[in-house]
């Protein structure tokens, strides 16, 4: 079983490596949504301190559907999927494996990047580390998510418009607990609550949410 | 009787490909050494019937079974007696074929030598080589190649000569003959069913 | 997993047809009844409420449509869920049937919570009301639903497909429910709280609870008759149907 996750996961992340520019393009676009905030705003360091930490979440979120329609896309058009899911490789295990890949690629240069941005928007350092704990336990959630979005729209020709209105409403209790715990943090104020909601989340997708992922992509497959 | 049945058996199936009947109340059976040639025109649901056969798609009707035991419901070690390859090869173009093969032996945990496949196949020099720098022949000979590492008894094979030169399916026809000689079943969708000599035990006529 | 046997007859359309035609009049009329004696007791009965006067009173709308709004939802992933299991046409019928009308009576419960914010906040629409998010996230819900399914062409894979995202929306949405409710109890700045609180008396109540179960009943007469037409598309082609139009007058 191990063995299948690895050969998955060191596929999708050699993959990636030799397609980096698919997962670079969503940070460049989280990087360009939050410099916009401040250009739409009228100037003042007020504001974004106070609206900051929604900013920073809302793009995270959206940064992330922009890769998601690829996560099984690629292995879907080159028969990929077929071979595996016909192979006696245990198919749980091989969507697990391709949705911590993809956490890999997407999420943790999240982890890295969210808390550097906000710098900009003044948010004090003593809450950086809450942020990237935060986004740490947010984004495999964020991940399974996505992948429960990518797997019911596989077998569409277009299926990226839909993903958003399909994944997004579910995402919402992840940005609740998220933004909470940077805005308790950038008050001084005991984190470990909503820390703790999204701790409770992450379990919660990452042991049922590959159970849809899988029966999704069988269903595509017929 | 066919409770006892160690090969494929196909009972008064139907299969239907966009809620549209394309096949029904078909019945046949497969043994050791024997291989059924599927032939019909364009959209007669020759692919179809193979990804039913396969268990990739439900039976509108009837059923399939392997060792008597539905498809789709195999444990994962008899799954691994199936081999099928569609028109799609199920190779990353961004691997190299020598990954793309490593991969491959992986995932059917099979030990298979890859460098003498490879050049057995003629790709021994583009070994190294990304796919997406290949010829589509090349490409459909590397995924012919994935045959060879598994231990499947049983070969779904959807238009294998799609794209091949004359090597490459005199080739196949052989590979197809060995491996009927030695106790494997195949059924195989095809225009040019003459040129894969010797098989047809069973001719499937849709 | 085996079904009982009677189960099986929900398997067969022309005896559902048949019995979402026989009951259909029975619960539309129920219905009827429910919520013209609610709407009685609620608009004339009940006293106006001492803070809020007679504003109050779209709450014998807005309850029961948030009621049905969620129930609803359930219904469907339950059907969906059956059908996907047990490879059930008829369940999967019903889920497609119940997503429009949901999706309706989730809008009504967000429009008339719109119209009673007016004279409450003074604003149609208030941001921070937990209710309110939480009915506008399920329409969104329903929505996805509803799209995913339009974006399919085979309608057995919308089946099956939309099944899946119906049985993870229901999984989440009490998860929702009380992330909202979470995120409102932590914010700072005015709500009114409006249901709760002392102020709801048993005049008030009963006329609250009859309109909920008229709902409910309206809610399964559109639901006979939505379903009714979807087993009629989908079984254009089979002979009971053609035997059926034959037989009917005109």
């Amino acid at each position: 079983m191990l063995d299948v996750f690895l050969t998955i996961l060191n596929r999708d992340l050699k993959l990636a490596y030799r397609r980096w520019s698919e997962f670079a393009n969503p940070l460049l676009f989280f990087v360009i949504v939050t410099s916009l905030f401040p250009l739409a705003l009228s100037p003042g360091q007020a504001l974004l301190q106070t609206i900051g930490t929604g900013v920073l979440w809302v793009g995270a979120l959206l940064s992330s559907l922009l890769a998601l329609e690829g996560l099984f896309r690629g292995d879907f058009d080159d028969g990929s999927m077929e071979q595996i899911l016909l192979s006696p490789a245990p198919f749980g295990i091989v969507v697990i494996a391709k949705i911590a890949a993809h956490w890999v690629v997407s999420g943790i240069p999240l982890i890295v990047l969210v808390p550097v941005v906000a710098l900009s928007f003044q948010l004090p350092t003593e809450a950086l580390a809450t942020l990237a704990a935060a986004l740490l336990l947010a984004t495999p959630t964020l991940s399974v998510l996505s992948a429960i979005g990518a797997a019911l729209t596989v077998s569409l020709k277009s299926g990226g418009s839909i993903i958003g209105l399909l994944v997004l409403p579910l995402c919402s209790p992840m940005l609740i607990f998220g933004t909470r715990a940077t805005d308790l943090a950038a008050n001084g104020e005991p984190v470990a609550a909503p820390l703790y909601l999204l701790a409770a989340l992450a379990v919660f997708a990452v042991s049922l949410g590959p159970l849809a992922v899988a029966a999704a992509l069988r269903v595509g497959l017929e | 009787m066919s409770d006892e049945h160690a090969g494929l058996v196909a009972d008064r199936l139907g299969v239907s490909r966009g809620g549209r009947l394309l096949i029904d109340g078909l019945s046949f059976e497969l043994e050791a050494g024997q291989a059924a040639l599927i032939t019909g025109p364009n959209g007669s649901g020759k692919t179809s019937l193979l990804r039913v056969l396969a268990g990739l798609a439900p039976p509108a009707a009837g059923s399939v079974t392997w060792a008597a035991t539905e498809v789709r419901r195999l444990a994962p070690e008899s799954r691994a007696e199936i081999a099928y390859r569609g028109h799609l090869n199920g190779l990353k173009k961004d691997l190299t074929v020598r990954e793309n093969l490593e991969f491959h032996r992986s995932l059917n945990c099979s030990e298979a030598p890859i460098e003498e496949l490879a050049g057995t196949l003629g790709l021994a020099a583009v070994a190294g080589q990304r796919l997406r720098y290949l010829s589509a022949g090349q490409r459909r000979r590397a995924g012919l190649a994935t045959l060879k590492l598994g231990a499947a008894r049983l070969w779904l094979l959807d238009e294998p000569l799609t794209n091949l030169d004359i090597a490459g399916r005199r080739l196949v026809a052989q590979w197809i003959d060995e491996h009927l000689d030695t106790g494997g079943m195949a059924a195989i969708a095809s225009h040019q069913p003459d040129q894969l000599a010797g098989g047809g035990s069973l001719s499937i006529e849709l | 997993m085996k079904l009982p046997r009677w189960f099986h007859r929900f398997g067969s359309p022309p005896w559902v047809y048949g019995l979402a035609g026989a009951l259909g009049p029975w619960i539309g009329g129920i219905a009827i009844v429910l919520i013209a004696a609610g709407t009685f007791g609620g608009l004339v009965l009940a006293p106006p409420d001492y803070l809020q006067g007679d504003s109050f009173r779209i709450i014998y709308i807005h309850v029961p449509s948030a009621y049905v709004s969620m129930m609803a939802y359930v219904i469907l992933a339950v059907a969906a869920a059956i059908g996907f299991i047990w490879r059930l046409k008829l369940a999967h019928a019903a889920a497609v049937s119940i997503a429009p009308i949901g999706a309706s009576f989730t809008f009504l419960a967000l429009a008339t919570g719109a119209i009673w914010g007016k004279p409450t906040w003074g604003t149609f629409w208030q941001w921070t009301d937990p209710r309110i998010m939480f009915e506008l996230l399920l329409l969104f819900l329903y929505l996805g639903y509803m799209a995913l399914r339009a974006a399919f062409e085979d309608r057995d894979k919308a089946d099956r497909v939309s099944a899946i995202l119906g049985v993870v929306g229901v999984v989440n949405v009490p998860i929702i429910h009380y992330s909202v409710i979470w995120w409102n109890s932590l914010h700072q700045g005015p709500t009114i709280s409006r249901l709760d609180g002392p102020t709801i008396t048993t005049d008030m109540l009963v006329p609250l609870l009859v309109m909920i179960l008229g709902f409910t009943f309206f809610f399964f007469w559109l639901l006979l008759s939505r379903l009714q037409g979807e087993i009629v598309e989908r079984e254009q082609a089979t002979r009971w149907l053609r035997e059926l139009v034959e037989e009917s007058p005109g």
